[in-house]
């Protein structure tokens, strides 16, 4: 239980003054999220904040359940990095590029671990965060977790916004409402391919946000 | 006993309008959808309620600090509803930044650059920092809209907080002139409604809002001056007849208030502004008469009562 008290101020103290207060969602849908793991949350990705969005839409008793998978090079690069990444914001880590003899697999091998531990996980299956506001093609790691937890509840959920407040290269925060459309979840991947479903999924999600133009 | 002073009376009186509105909503008969959407709305009423008296009563700097929220919220709201520009990012943090800067002149009571910050510093400010940025393709929309939201959002919603640093001759009374202002010009928007809805015939601005009357219009600007000529002498320094020339001119400024925000979204294409209070829609969709009503009441009461 000691564990997970960092993870729980940093989440009271930063993490969701943020994402409450300054970012501001819109939240529809929220009778949709996973109640409990093994779960996977996945989402279009355009922002540092993205991570903390989605986990502040747990409840501060839950919140120590759910995770985040995120860029080994990049949040696991240092070793004081590291502590906090796996500590304080429960990241899991996953490589972003294979080396040789790797498979896919072997990459994913933190995520699997997260899921047989019963635990909600975070995936951007789009891999990185991309143009801001515009969402980019997602890749075959969904595809390949799904393919081996057939039964695995996929929740998808579609953000705006984010990348108007923090865009990839500007570490300056600036306002806006951000909306949050929670999708209907998926599960029993033997049929189409999830990262087709989703893809179709997060079409139909956008559809209910109000977009004004931003150029 | 201690006698209850003005302010004492009017939270009073608006706590049980609050008690009786939610008693009938509970007793009356509404079909389950209307009942679902009423009772959200009310429970946001009761919010509002305690968020501001919370504000006017606890100490100093706590109403500046409720209004600069408001102001924060508003404009956020306003940032998210228009067309912004990428370049634009840093003008839009100045424009933010402007916010503390403001309720900070108004709370220390320096009149002369509560005045002039906005309209005219963040006049100059904003364009320079957009040439910095040297963005030129629709520089005119982007300041201009810009400077529109500093105006309603965070100018004319700081002149709240103004009223509690003027000083009168011999009324003390802030706090009563502070929620008069707020629960007239709600009363104001409920009046309009109500006689739009009994005798509602003839359109008045169509175009704009297919929903308001002539009849609508008059009978909120005769009730709202019918309640500031008996009213208002006990909540605002000024006399019988000022009070109700003041309320004549809230009743319009109010009704155009509401309109400017109609028109606004109506240009963008939105129903609601937001959706930060349930039942109501977004905060701007609350506030839209408030924004102009504030800087009559004030700039009225600053000329003929100071």
């Amino acid at each position: 239980m000691i564990r997970v008290i960092p993870r729980l101020i940093f989440e009271l103290v930063f993490l969701r003054p943020i994402t409450l207060l300054v970012v501001g969602l819109r939240l529809k849908h929220p009778e949709r999220l996973p109640k409990k793991g093994p779960a996977l949350l996945v989402a279009n990705h355009n922002s540092h904040l993205d991570t903390p969005v989605l986990f502040s839409l747990f409840s501060l008793g839950r919140v120590h359940r759910v995770c985040a998978v995120a860029a080994h090079d990049y949040w696991f690069g240092n070793p004081l990095l590291a502590l906090f990444s796996k500590y304080v914001m429960n990241l899991v880590p996953v490589k972003r590029k294979r080396e040789e003899g790797e498979s896919v697999e072997d990459i994913l091998a933190n995520v699997f671990k997260a899921l047989e531990e019963n635990k909600i996980v975070i995936f951007f299956p789009e891999g990185s965060r991309g143009e801001p506001e515009q969402r980019s093609t997602i890749r075959s790691g969904i595809d390949v977790i799904c393919s081996k937890f057939p039964n695995l509840k996929v929740c998808p959920v579609f953000l705006h916004g984010l990348g108007k407040v923090m865009p990839r290269g500007d570490p300056i925060v600036v306002p806006f409402f951000c909306d949050v459309v929670v999708g209907e979840p998926i599960t029993g991947h033997n049929d189409e391919k999830p990262s087709k479903k989703i893809a179709a999924i997060f079409d139909e999600l956008e559809k209910e946000v109000d977009r004004p133009l931003w150029h | 006993m201690n006698q209850l002073d003005n302010f004492e009376i009017l939270s009073a009186s608006i706590l049980g309008a609050l008690i009786l509105a939610t008693a009938l909503i509970w007793g009356l008969k509404f079909s389950p959808k209307q009942a679902e959407e009423l009772k959200l709305r009310m429970k946001t009423w009761w919010y509002i309620f305690i968020f501001l008296l919370g504000g006017l009563m606890l100490p100093s700097p706590s109403f500046a600090i409720c209004t600069g929220l408001i102001s924060f919220l508003a404009l956020k709201e306003y940032l998210s509803l228009i067309p912004t520009r990428r370049a634009d990012r840093r003008v839009l943090l100045w424009a933010y930044l402007a916010i503390p800067i403001q309720y900070y002149f108004v709370q220390t009571g320096w009149y002369g650059m509560s005045i002039v910050f906005i309209p005219v510093w963040m006049f100059i400010l904003l364009p320079i920092r957009m040439i910095l940025i040297g963005e030129t393709s629709g520089f005119l929309k982007a300041l201009s809209e810009l400077h529109w939201g500093l105006m309603i959002n965070v100018f004319a919603i700081s002149h709240i907080l103004m009223l509690a640093t003027l000083k009168f001759p011999s009324f003390t009374d802030h706090k009563a002139l502070i929620l008069f202002l707020i629960v007239a010009t709600e009363m104001n928007d409920v009046f309009q409604y109500v006689s739009g809805k009994l005798f509602g015939k003839h359109k008045i601005i169509p175009k704009v809002s297919p929903n308001k009357t002539w009849e609508g219009f008059l009978g909120g600007v005769i009730l709202t001056s019918t309640l500031f000529y008996f009213v208002g002498p006990y909540m605002t320094p000024l006399n019988h007849n000022y009070s109700l020339a003041l309320g004549v001119c809230l009743a319009v400024a109010g009704f155009f208030g509401d309109l400017s925000i109609s028109a606004l979204k109506r240009d963008i294409g939105v129903k609601d502004s937001g959706n930060l209070l349930p039942g109501h829609g977004g905060l701007l969709d609350r506030i839209d008469s408030l924004c102009f009503t504030a800087l009559i009441y004030f700039h009225f009461i600053h000329y003929f009562a100071v």
